[in-house]
């Protein structure tokens, strides 16, 4: 009985190093790689424009390499569960692959299809590409538990074996005699949207700063490389106003979308260390920015609270401020403070920022300036960022806004004197925020304090074409310090900078009794990462304290005339 | 929690007390007789419960009900004011503060209030204050979790409440006030009725106060040993009145220093003779200061030697001032530096380890310090630095060494593990 196969591309989306796909090719009579779309997605999701552009440059680019290999993508608008069942009859499918998904809810959509498959007679294969390492084994190596700091998870990585070696680019000759039936109507049932179908109004909509696709991602890899090379000695690069734009050799876009496999970025660049610096071994720190992404990976994989404060064990419980007008000025770049609001716009006209800057915009949101929670920001990059996944995002944003693994929150970013050192002549301010191009260097950072005479000159008046700033940076963030300082100062054994000085806690001279106290929202020391040291492999800490797993969603007890209960006064 | 098989409530009205135990069917043995636990046993495991916990127990049975009204569970309480939609947390249910009042004011010792950024919220924890009458209240906190709303409120309505409880009480030890619109003659009727006993006053960013106000409190309160104030506030008077013979020790003394816009505050500078009095006074004092000025406006301080043990500054802080502070601050303990710029600190770094032999905590963030500078501080200060934040940023690795050799090298220094604070690169 001839082999038909179904390959799923959901991220992954590429045909150099994608095992999967080419267990679907392996003695395959026919294959069919398919793309799911959620007909209903575009227009209610939280996913912006870019997002989606990118997205369908990518599937664009993987419908045009596989017609080099006679072949094409089946876009197929709707629910995997509901439409594999028909798919694996009308196409008589005996398997079905995909590379793996480590994020908790994909775990669960797979789980469920792998049913269905099964319940169809069809064989599943999948294969763990989209990470450099097999998250689990991470795990099972820290006693079961991921890594909650970033150098423990380093500890960890070093004692793995090396990532496996990227496989082969799809060709004809792994294709071998494997063909995709191909009608003559595939464009109007399979073809590849526009944006204008999905609903998107591109008129006016400027060119793409990032043009999806795995050939671009390929391009640029060779071209990240290059210049790598060229900087001397692999060092550092120094921070300069530069690096604030969107660089032709931008990785990060690619690698969440699969667009470039992480493992053949990671051997290129062993590679090239070894070439350039003579066989010695590369340092850990060379695959910053991959190991980064492994790690909140690692974080997340079975944790579908990740990306919640409540009921998720390792975020500390901050009373943040709700406040939709305050959120929106940030999201909508009207803080009145010209270096955020031209990060927020370069975010929202091109889906990228740099590190430094996500820095600057999360602490202003979250622990700097405007108390708000991590999760409204991490909603905001989820729809504009290119790079932001699910665990990446939200593991980034607990980061920041110190809910998680980090645990000094006495480094504030300051939304005048950042933006300053980074570029003192304000040439980032001005490419993003036109309004304010009149204005010298001296007074591009904090225009408020600018003489009227300037402000004329200017020809932008602080309060009527550029906001006022929204908050007193220096008297927010005053506050804000204490108010994270008198959270950590709750979290038990916390020893930390600004917490050492103040013996006499809350109730005047009384102590906490160890171990009695059994507040709502006390979390274990080590779900934050507090005393996380390398003590050795297994052990990161005793846990003391129980979690508080039980989420009370409120009170159920009546309190009404007296002392309530059954037994009456 | 258990139950016992058989409807409890019945068994405790039957059965109040030990003694009867004869009337008990056979087949139930003592140790289901949950209702019959000795008072203070309950109130044991009573101790150990969450409020929400307790207060389910307490539904129970009669008995458990009154363990659960026992003045002892009720000498601590915080009570929590958020509303739904500036909070995503709960609010103390109302009906239990209701209760709180009418049977436990009195029993009330340890006491604060946690309100949201809602001024409904704060208004509220003003009213429950006003009716603490009869309470014997030893420590008052008044916390904005989020915005200072206590500043919303009606500054009558806020001083009323609050000197029911100064006038009431007696016995405050310990008052938490920051960020309110406390005034000076609050704290005079503070004074006048809590003098013996006030030993902790928190009150920073409280605009309404005025230097003889908080002048009063130290004239007055002669056993005050931690005190928290904006600098506006401070005064050569003010350290002279805390040094006074009658006085005792002073333990922790707390200074924020703010500046909305450069150039807007002046900032007045304290006689080194202020100073050397309070040390003499209280050799192991605290001084703690929070700096968020702008780097102009620091002129006026570190001038000359200053005792300050614990010193944050919340934006960046030049070259200079740290220069200054190397030379001019021996008892320093603890520093923190948010931002300097792209200039090497190297110099200013290995002077403070020099100079500042008490130094034991660090933090470093957006500065730059070259990797062999960074290696000779922390060989100068060896196994005393017990806290070494740096970010990963800061230290410029150079011919001496990279980044992958820093680690090892301060760590041997240090005589442990040490690595930089790291941030994502994603």
């Amino acid at each position: 009985m001839a082999l038909n196969s179904i390959h799923w591309f959901r991220k992954g989306l590429r045909l150099h190093d994608n095992p999967a796909l080419r267990e679907a090719v392996q003695g395959a009579a026919t294959v069919r790689c398919v793309y799911f779309l959620d007909p209903w997605f575009a227009g209610s999701s939280n996913v912006g424009v870019n997002r989606w552009r990118f997205l369908l440059q990518c599937l664009e680019d993987l419908d045009a390499n596989l017609r080099k290999l006679n072949s094409r993508l089946f876009v197929i608008r709707g629910q995997p569960a509901n439409v594999f069942p028909r798919l694996f009859k009308e196409w008589k499918i005996s398997r079905l692959t995909f590379e793996y998904d480590s994020e908790p809810f994909g775990k669960e959509r797979d789980a469920a299809i792998k049913k269905l498959a099964m319940e169809a007679g069809v064989e599943v294969i999948v294969k763990i590409s989209h990470t450099l390492y097999d998250l689990d084994k991470i795990i099972e190596l820290n006693g079961g538990q991921p890594p909650l700091t970033y150098k423990r998870f380093q500890t960890l990585i070093s004692r793995l074996d090396p990532p496996e070696m990227p496989v082969e680019m799809l060709t004809d000759t792994l294709m071998g005699r494997c063909v995709t039936p191909v009608s003559e109507d595939h464009g109007d049932k399979y073809g590849v949207p526009s944006l204008e179908e999905l609903g998107f109004d591109t008129e006016g909509l400027p060119s793409a700063v990032w043009p999806g696709g795995e050939t671009e991602a390929l391009t640029r890899i060779e071209r990240h490389l290059e210049r790598k090379a060229w900087v001397a000695n692999f060092e550092r690069p120094r921070m300069n106003a530069n690096s604030l734009l969107a660089s032709p050799t931008g990785l990060s876009p690619y690698l969440r979308f699969g667009c470039l496999s992480c493992r053949l970025f990671y051997f290129k660049l062993t590679d090239l260390y070894r070439k350039v610096k003579k066989n010695s071994s590369p340092p850990l720190s060379l695959y910053g920015q991959l190991l980064w992404r492994e790690f909140f990976y690692t974080a997340a994989t079975n944790n579908p609270r990740f990306d919640k404060m409540e009921g998720n064990p390792i975020c500390v419980r901050i009373p943040w401020d709700k406040n939709p007008e305050a959120l929106a000025k940030w999201a909508e770049a009207k803080t009145g403070f010209p270096w955020i609001d031209a990060i927020m716009t370069q975010l929202r006209q091109e889906g990228w920022i740099h590190h430094l800057a996500r820095h600057a915009v999360a602490c202003f949101l979250t622990r700097g300036d405007l108390w708000i929670s991590w999760e409204e920001g991490m909603k905001v990059f989820e729809e504009l960022l290119l790079d932001a996944d699910w665990s990446v995002n939200a593991g980034s944003w607990m980061w920041l806004s110190c809910s998680s693994f980090f645990q000094q929150f006495f480094h504030c970013y300051c939304p005048v004197g950042f933006g300053r050192r980074t570029d003192p002549n304000g040439d980032f301010i001005r490419r993003y925020l036109p309004v304010l191009r009149g204005f010298p260097a001296k007074f591009i950072y904090d225009p408020w304090n600018a003489p009227e005479s300037v402000q004329a000159a200017a020809k932008c008046i602080i309060g009527v074409h550029y906001p006022k700033p929204m908050v007193h940076h220096a008297e927010a963030s005053r506050l804000n310090i204490e108010r994270m300082k008198q959270i950590y100062q709750q979290l038990s054994r916390y020893r930390g900078l600004g917490t050492r000085s103040e013996n006499i806690n809350l109730y005047g001279e009384e102590k906490p009794q160890s171990g009695k106290r059994v507040r709502e929202g006390r979390l274990s020391e080590r779900a934050v990462g507090l005393v996380e040291e390398d003590k050795g492999p297994r052990h990161e800490h005793n846990q003391r304290w129980c979690l508080s797993p039980r989420g009370r969603v409120g009170w159920k007890v009546s309190f009404k005339g007296g002392c309530g209960g059954r037994a009456g006064h | 929690m258990k139950r016992g098989r058989t409807g409890l409530k019945s068994q405790c009205q039957i059965f109040p007390s030990l003694g009867e135990r004869a009337k008990r069917p056979k087949w139930m043995t003592p140790a289901q007789d949950w209702g019959n636990l000795p008072h203070h046993v309950v109130l044991q495991i009573f101790q150990h419960l969450s409020l929400v916990d307790r207060a389910r127990a307490s539904s129970v049975c009669r008995r458990w009900n009154d363990v659960f009204h026992t003045p002892d569970l009720w000498r601590r309480f915080e009570f929590e004011l958020n509303q739904p939609a500036t909070s995503y947390l709960r609010s103390t249910h109302p009906d239990l503060i209701q209760q709180i009042i009418k049977k436990h004011a009195q029993h009330l010792q340890y006491v604060s209030f946690k309100v949201d950024s809602c001024t409904e919220s704060a208004e509220a924890a003003c009213d429950i204050l006003s009716q603490l009458v009869n309470c014997t209240i030893k420590t008052l906190g008044l916390i904005s979790t989020a915005r200072p709303s206590f500043m919303d409120v009606s500054q009558a309505h806020f001083v009323s409440a609050l000197t029911v409880v100064f006038v009431n009480s007696k016995s405050l030890s310990s008052i938490r006030i920051d960020d309110t619109p406390v005034d000076d003659p609050s704290l005079k009727v503070l004074v006048a009725n809590n003098s013996d006993t006030l030993k902790l006053l928190k009150m920073s960013s409280c605009p309404h106060v005025s230097p003889a106000g908080i002048l009063c409190v130290a004239d007055q309160c002669h056993g005050l040993r931690e005190l928290a104030l904006n600098y506006h506030l401070l005064s050569d008077e003010l350290l002279l009145a805390l040094s006074s013979e009658k006085h005792v020790h002073l333990e922790h003394l707390r200074i924020d220093v703010v500046s909305e816009n450069p150039g807007q505050t002046h900032f007045h500078t304290i006689k080194r003779s202020s100073w050397e009095a309070l040390i003499r006074h209280s050799p192991k004092v605290n001084i703690v200061m929070y700096f968020f000025l702008y780097e102009e406006e620091f002129e006026p301080f570190f001038c000359e030697e200053t005792p300050v043990t614990h010193l944050y500054f919340g934006r960046a802080v030049s070259k200079m001032m740290l220069g200054r502070i190397g030379l001019n601050c021996p008892r320093l303990v603890e520093l923190v530096v948010c931002a300097n710029g792209i200039e090497p600190l190297d110099e200013e770094l290995i002077r403070i380890a020099e100079r500042c032999k008490s130094l034991t905590a660090i933090g470093l963030g957006e500065c730059e310090v070259t990797c062999s500078g960074f290696v000779e501080f922390v060989k100068m200060c060896g196994g005393r630095l017990t806290q070494l934040s740096i970010m990963e940023e800061v230290l410029i690795p150079d011919s001496s060494y990279n980044m992958e050799q820093i680690h090892s090298e301060v760590s041997k220094h240090l005589g442990r593990m040490w690595f930089p604070d790291m941030m994502p690169t994603w």
